[in-house]
């Protein structure tokens, strides 16, 4: 079954055309974390289009997932500005750290590591963005400590 | 021309209350990444503690990334002075300085003035005085990191919205047209075309709908002026379209934005719902019978949808790829209709060619590039930021005055310009002036503006390397030159850079191939590619081939990586001076490659090591070198 | 008309028509992949691109209009170039295994290879590998061949309204798939294999079932009989390189005598069973108030795709098997009981023109209990295979007779195979049976040809009925919308799932432009000038079988053995 939450999306769009389909999916995925299959066939059925379709838009962006995220998601910039000052190391050290690949999820569902192509703060590169918190100028060696203190948080809240 | 009739705008100036102390902060997304949230805290708290006649504004990112947090304190009757790096944990100490009369000049940026009669701090520049601020021209950026980008009345009192007024009242849509085109304005997201000229294509095709499209969809990695821009000064934006839409006969616009900007898409819904109920969006604005509605659209992460046709497929919910030219979306764009795309900064750029005319800004910059240009100066340079350089400025101005010079005052190599469509300038040619023409001729181009600054640790293959593996990821995948080129390029590049201990024979040989047949593809995925992201793709290899083939060759004939970036061509060994034979190296190496006895001097045995680099991180007598 | 110059040859071209277009027809010859005739050219493939003065790249010529004063290279050293390039690169994420593939010898890719003079590998680097996609009891796909041309994803969606099959990733692993990647079969795929006509390479292929009749036909303890449909002997001759649309009846059926099958039988006889109860149906329907317009039921493609899209049409669909199942009842009810052989050990063989019914032989509703009416189906394609595995010489054959009880058919029954055919027939017969007496004139110009929506209405009695006769899906999925909005007009609708109807189906030869479509239709036209029994309700075999065994149409036997229901189907769209 459809959450509810993504019938509430659906909803909200009522007589919709496909040019409302990225908005949607964007929704849905707001409030589901991620697309589901059967997200993706109600969202079909509520614009008259076919499940190939919606799955074919929603592969070609990057903003999509398919699977359901950790508690955290860790964005990891590895724009020019990022490269240059070594984010490849970063990224590195993190999928260490979490023993993750990039598009993955910690055992614990935790974490979740994605690679974005540029978050637009290149004048503090590197920078890592945890839930919408930035992390600017990051050191490999910072890593475990970042990561900690929202291990530490997120233990706190539980 | 004037019409004595044009229409008021029924907005109220907003005049600062000269009794009172202001705050600004800069809480652009930089100033947030910088820690500008926590800095507003202490501020805020700070004013209450002191029961302080005060007020804070969030002003947006006035471009000087490395001084971020930059916190601004405005006392009655004193001018606005500017303060680098305020960390939450300096607030205090620097405020209580600056209420005591006694500011710490060693945090002061500048200055600058904030009433006619404010009174001049001693000892601090103004900002038109600072060297990063000095060789700048700021149209586009006037308002960023100034005014409070969430009120309309601060930009209405800094002269915002007289342009839309002025358009509506004083000019048909071709004469708006025609202004634009005599100013000589280009498009600032690549291309360069002139602006004044697309829009007659699509003014003259007559059509029951026409749409304008602002490209904000800011992909190229290493470029963030859209995002400050709007971030900043969003009714600027919203100003620019709306002369645009009057211009080519639109009343519905959309603005297409990275959805990783929340906080840009925020500012933007804020000022649109602002600019409605001022009148100045939506039905028979200002009186004048236009009408125009603006619709955002947030992006899912897709590079190729900064090209035109992809874009327009993807707000119609498709998957963005792009098709064949012509059609061009002039005559048939969105939803079949005609549309007119244009870049944030060139539609940022209109308010003030209207308000002042087409000859105040065609007489900034060169014979053929008028105006100026935004760069999102980054890399290895000292001052990193926005910046705004009137056309015709040079590369070594921007980098050395604006940037302050190469960080660490190492060796400047080259700066990497226009993203993974562009192309490098090597120190030889770094004082080539900026402008669409010059650019090309040494193989970059103006792109939206990225600028990254490389020094003598960069290596130009693993640049290259970086641009092919971010393009053959972004590749939509339609076309077969660019789908299967890129990647394969991309091979050729890995090989290179690859450790002939991680290779068979086979494989040497295929790599020399590989090599030989480089540039001949690169040649074809530019001749043949279907879109101008794919006709592009090869040029951070073209460039880096063109300016830095010793590097190339030192990576293919020596093996070797002259930056000591590409790890797998790195050779490790261990000075025996300095070697005190501690044996942490030896216990650290994953693969066995350091041998030798306790208090003697240890050796690294090169076949088996793999170049992870470990030992030179815990050696504590640095005698591992690294060549 | 304005001018361009090709080449430093003036050559007139049709204003706003695409380049291609203009030098196709001037005989210039353009190598392409992705372009498909009739459909919106994506400019994809980048094989066609040619040089153009003034423009700064190569343009794709199916995808660039002609302007006045076009100068043009076509195979200029800069283009033969980019087109050899384009193939190295093709090639170097395509599994080398041609030797192996069904289609060597008939691959586009392979003959632009050698056309080229690609004689080395060029880059070695990373090969996408995907699975086989098997599941589906009609169409293989391998995304390891696939070219990412884009035609079957073209075909899908504008010819067929299907859509089962996108685009689905980015960049270089950018596949075509199903939604979530899942099998064929659990899709809304409807299995006329369109898809499969339009491939390049070999990444679609049908599922083929040669080897199980291959086995049956060496197995002593099966009775292993053969049915053709009306379209594979006016299409089989161009695998052996006869002219196309040429008529091979009596061959084809020596040689599927000389591959071993007991008998050999020819659908059309049971296409004249179908009109005589389908055409009772509508008669019934008409008189009685039954559910109108009528639809067709022989399409299998057509009626998965109205389970799935439009249920709320299921009652309109004739009950009515398709002739090839109720050949396969009947063989194994009246012939099985009148020669005395035990069913199971009758092993029924069809050779159709489609995919799709491959999936209709295994539906569950077409057998009864463990005997299915049908046990394994052929494509032409198939056919031609065998034919050449077992040597069997075409040139050297004689002509032979297919076998009683059901060898005998009328010509109506033969145009089964065209669009228009089955309403032609029916209307024949319909005629006789409301008036009792023949048409003045039994061709039916209106509902003949390559159009793929024809209407007419026909007077009988009195009565004005209004008829409709659509091929490909998505002109079929526009009358349903027009239908669902009111329109009342029509009382009988033939739907083909192939645009021109089975002589383009799915299983059919490849390379076939439309031209020898067109020629296929003309041979089953010639068919019907050129011979004497011309209606449905006048072929004596069929009247014999209701007069031994089925009583007469509509009635108790018919039903059990010739008509079935169809139901709302579940799948991914």
């Amino acid at each position: 079954m459809l959450s509810t939450k993504a019938q509430d999306v659906l909803k909200k769009f009522p007589d919709a055309k496909r040019d409302s389909l990225i908005p949607i999916l964007q929704e849905v995925q707001e409030a589901d974390g991620y697309l589901s299959k059967q997200a993706i066939i109600e969202v079909g059925r509520h614009l008259k289009l076919s499940a190939s379709k919606i799955y074919g838009v929603a592969t070609f962006y990057n903003q999509f997932r398919f699977y359901k995220p950790g508690k955290l998601t860790i964005q990891v910039c590895r724009g020019t500005a990022c490269h240059v000052k070594g984010s490849a190391k970063i990224l590195d050290t993190i999928k260490q750290e979490l023993s993750i690949d990039a598009g993955q999820t910690t055992k614990d569902g935790l974490f979740s590591l994605e690679v974005v192509a540029c978050i637009g703060v290149c004048g503090l590169a590197p920078v890592i963005c945890i839930e919408g918190e930035f992390h600017a100028n990051v050191l490999p060696e910072n890593i475990k400590n970042i990561l900690d203190s929202y291990r530490k948080k997120v233990s706190q809240d539980d | 021309m004037i019409n004595i009739n044009e229409p008021k705008l029924n907005i109220p100036l907003k005049e600062k209350d000269l009794s009172k102390t202001y705050f600004y902060l800069g809480t652009g997304t930089c100033g947030l990444g910088a820690g500008a949230g926590e800095t507003l805290k202490v501020i805020k708290k700070y004013i209450a503690d002191k029961k302080l006649n005060a007020e804070v504004l969030e002003v947006g990112c006035i471009g000087f990334c490395t001084a971020e947090p930059i916190m601004e304190v405005q006392l009655p009757g004193k001018n606005r002075l500017a303060f680098k790096r305020i960390t939450h944990e300096k607030v205090n100490q620097v405020l209580d300085g600056i209420f005591n009369a006694q500011p710490d000049f060693d945090q002061t940026l500048f200055q600058m003035q904030s009433a006619s009669q404010s009174q001049k701090w001693n000892n601090v520049p103004m900002i038109n005085e600072h060297p990063f601020f000095a060789p700048q021209t700021r149209l586009v950026l006037k308002n960023c990191g100034i005014i409070d980008p969430t009120s309309i009345e601060e930009y209405a009192t800094n002269g915002g919205y007289k342009a839309i007024a002025k358009t509506v009242s004083n000019y048909t849509p071709v004469e708006v047209c025609d202004i634009v085109e005599k100013s000589g304005l280009r498009g600032r997201g690549g291309g360069g075309f002139l602006t004044g000229k697309k829009w007659k294509f699509a003014q003259g095709t007559a059509a029951d709908q026409k749409y304008l499209v602002c490209n904000a969809d800011e992909g190229d990695p290493g470029a963030f002026m859209d995002r400050a821009v709007i971030e900043g000064d969003p009714h600027r934006l919203l100003e620019g379209i709306a002369i645009a839409a009057y211009g080519i006969g639109a009343t519905k616009a959309y603005i297409y934005i990275r959805a990783e900007y929340p906080l840009a898409i925020k500012r933007l819904e804020e000022a649109i719902a602002q600019a409605k109920s001022y009148g100045l969006l939506g039905e028979n604005i200002l009186n004048s019978g236009f009408e125009l509605n603006i619709i955002i659209k947030k992006g899912a992460g897709a590079f190729v949808c900064g090209e035109e046709t992809a874009l327009i497929h993807s707000i119609e919910g498709k998957r963005g790829m792009p098709r064949p030219r012509p059609p061009y979306p002039a005559v048939q764009g969105l939803f079949n209709h005609p549309t007119v795309i244009n870049n944030v900064e060139t539609l940022a750029n209109l308010p003030e060619i209207i308000e002042k005319g087409a000859e105040f800004f065609s007489a900034i910059g060169t014979a053929t590039s008028k105006g100026t240009k935004v760069f999102a100066l980054s890399g290895k340079v000292k001052n990193t930021g926005l910046i705004e350089v009137a056309m015709g400025t040079t590369i070594r101005e921007i980098i050395f005055n604006v940037g302050g010079g190469i960080e660490h005052d190492k060796k400047f190599k080259g700066v990497q310009m226009g993203g993974p469509s562009g192309g490098c300038i090597p120190n030889s040619h770094v004082d080539i002036q900026i402008d669409y023409e010059s650019l090309k001729t040494v193989g970059a181009m103006m792109g939206s503006g990225g600028m990254v600054v490389m020094d003598e640790d960069t290596c130009m293959v693993d640049v290259a390397k970086f641009f092919m593996d971010f393009i053959q990821r972004e590749s939509c995948g339609k076309c077969i030159p660019c789908r299967e080129g890129t990647r394969r390029m991309l091979e050729i590049l890995k090989a290179i850079t690859r450790s002939h201990r991680n290779e068979t024979h086979n494989q040497a040989l295929e790599r020399f191939k590989g090599i030989m047949n480089l540039q001949r593809l690169a040649n074809v995925i530019k001749d043949t590619s279907l879109c101008g992201l794919g006709q592009t793709a090869p040029n951070p290899v073209l460039s880096t081939l063109r300016w830095f083939r010793d590097e190339y060759e030192a990576h293919i004939y020596e093996r070797k990586c002259p930056a000591g970036v590409c790890v797998e061509l790195l050779h490790y060994r261990i000075d025996e001076e300095k070697c005190k034979g501690c044996t942490l190296c030896a216990k650290k190496c994953p693969v066995d490659a350091i041998k030798g006895v306790r208090k003697a001097p240890h050796y690294v045995i090169q076949e088996k090591c793999i170049g992870c680099g470990n030992c030179k991180q815990v050696c504590p007598f640095d005698a591992v070198i690294v060549e | 008309m304005i001018s361009i110059d090709v080449n430093g040859k003036t050559v007139e071209a049709r204003k706003e028509e695409m380049l291609l277009s203009a030098l196709k027809r001037a005989g210039f010859e353009i190598p392409t992949l992705c372009y498909l005739e009739g459909l919106t050219p994506t400019g994809a493939c980048r094989m066609c691109v040619v040089e153009v003065e003034g423009v700064p790249g190569l343009v794709p010529s199916c995808a660039y209009p002609v302007f006045n004063g076009m100068k043009v290279q076509t195979h200029s050293k800069r283009v033969m170039v980019a087109r050899k390039t384009i193939v190295e690169l093709l090639l170097a994420d395509h599994p080398d295994d041609c030797l192996y593939c069904v289609r060597n010898n008939n691959c586009e890719l392979q003959t632009l290879a050698a056309t080229l003079g690609v004689r080395e590998k060029v880059y070695q680097g990373k090969k996408n590998k995907y699975k086989i996609d098997a599941s589906s009891p009609s169409i293989v796909r391998d995304p390891s061949k696939c070219i990412l041309c884009g035609r079957c994803v073209r075909v899908c969606e504008e010819v067929q309204n299907v859509s089962a099959i996108d685009f689905t990733g980015r960049g270089s692993s950018t596949v075509v798939s199903t939604a979530f990647d899942q099998g064929l079969n659990v899709s809304s795929c409807i299995n006329c294999g369109q898809c499969i006509m339009v491939c390049p390479t070999g990444a679609l292929r049908e599922q083929s079932y040669l080897k199980d009749v291959i086995n049956a036909l060496k197995d002593p303890n099966l009775h292993v009989v053969v049915q053709h449909a009306p379209a594979v002997s006016v299409s089989l001759a161009e695998e052996f390189g006869i002219k196309a649309g040429t008529d091979i009846d009596g061959i084809m059926t020596a040689a599927l005598r000389t591959l071993g099958f007991a008998k050999v039988f020819d659908t059309s006889f049971s296409a004249d069973l179908t009109i005589m109860e389908e055409g009772s149906e509508l008669v019934q329907r008409i008189k009685t108030g039954g559910k109108l317009p009528m639809m067709t039921s022989c399409s299998p493609g057509w009626i998965k795709y109205v389970e799935q899209f439009y249920p709320d049409f299921i009652d309109n669909l004739s009950t009515c098997k398709s002739p090839q199942q109720m050949l396969g009842a009947v063989i194994k009810s009246y012939y099985a009981q009148t020669n005395g052989i035990d069913p199971k050990k009758i092993f029924s063989v069809s050779v159709m023109p489609c995919t799709a019914k491959k999936f209709e032989a295994e539906r569950p509703e077409m057998g009864r209990g463990a005997v299915q009416d049908i046990d394994a189906v052929l494509t032409t394609r198939e056919l031609a295979e065998l034919i050449r595995l077992y040597g069997v010489d075409m040139n050297g054959l004689t002509t032979s007779l297919p076998d009683n009880p059901f060898g005998q058919r009328s010509t109506a029954g033969k145009l089964f195979g065209a669009s228009g055919g089955v309403m032609e027939a029916a209307l024949r017969s319909a005629y006789f049976l409301l008036t009792g007496t023949e048409m003045a004139e039994l061709d039916i110009k209106e509902v003949r040809g390559m159009k793929g929506v024809k209407e007419a209405k026909v007077k009988i009695n009195g009565l004005e009925i209004g008829v409709a006769v659509v091929s490909g899906l998505s002109n079929a999925a526009n009358l349903l919308e027009q239908i669902r909005a009111g329109r009342n007009d029509l009382h009988f609708i033939e739907v083909m799932t192939c645009p021109g109807g089975c002589i383009a189906g799915g299983g059919q030869p490849f390379n076939a432009n439309t031209d020898a479509v067109i020629a296929r239709m003309k041979g089953l036209y010639k068919i019907d000038k050129s011979e004497p029994i011309r209606v449905s309700h006048k072929n004596e075999s069929v009247l014999k079988l209701y007069k031994e065994f089925l009583g007469e149409p509509l009635g108790h036997k018919s039903h059990e053995l010739l008509h079935t229901k169809y139901a709302k189907r579940q799948v991914v769209q």
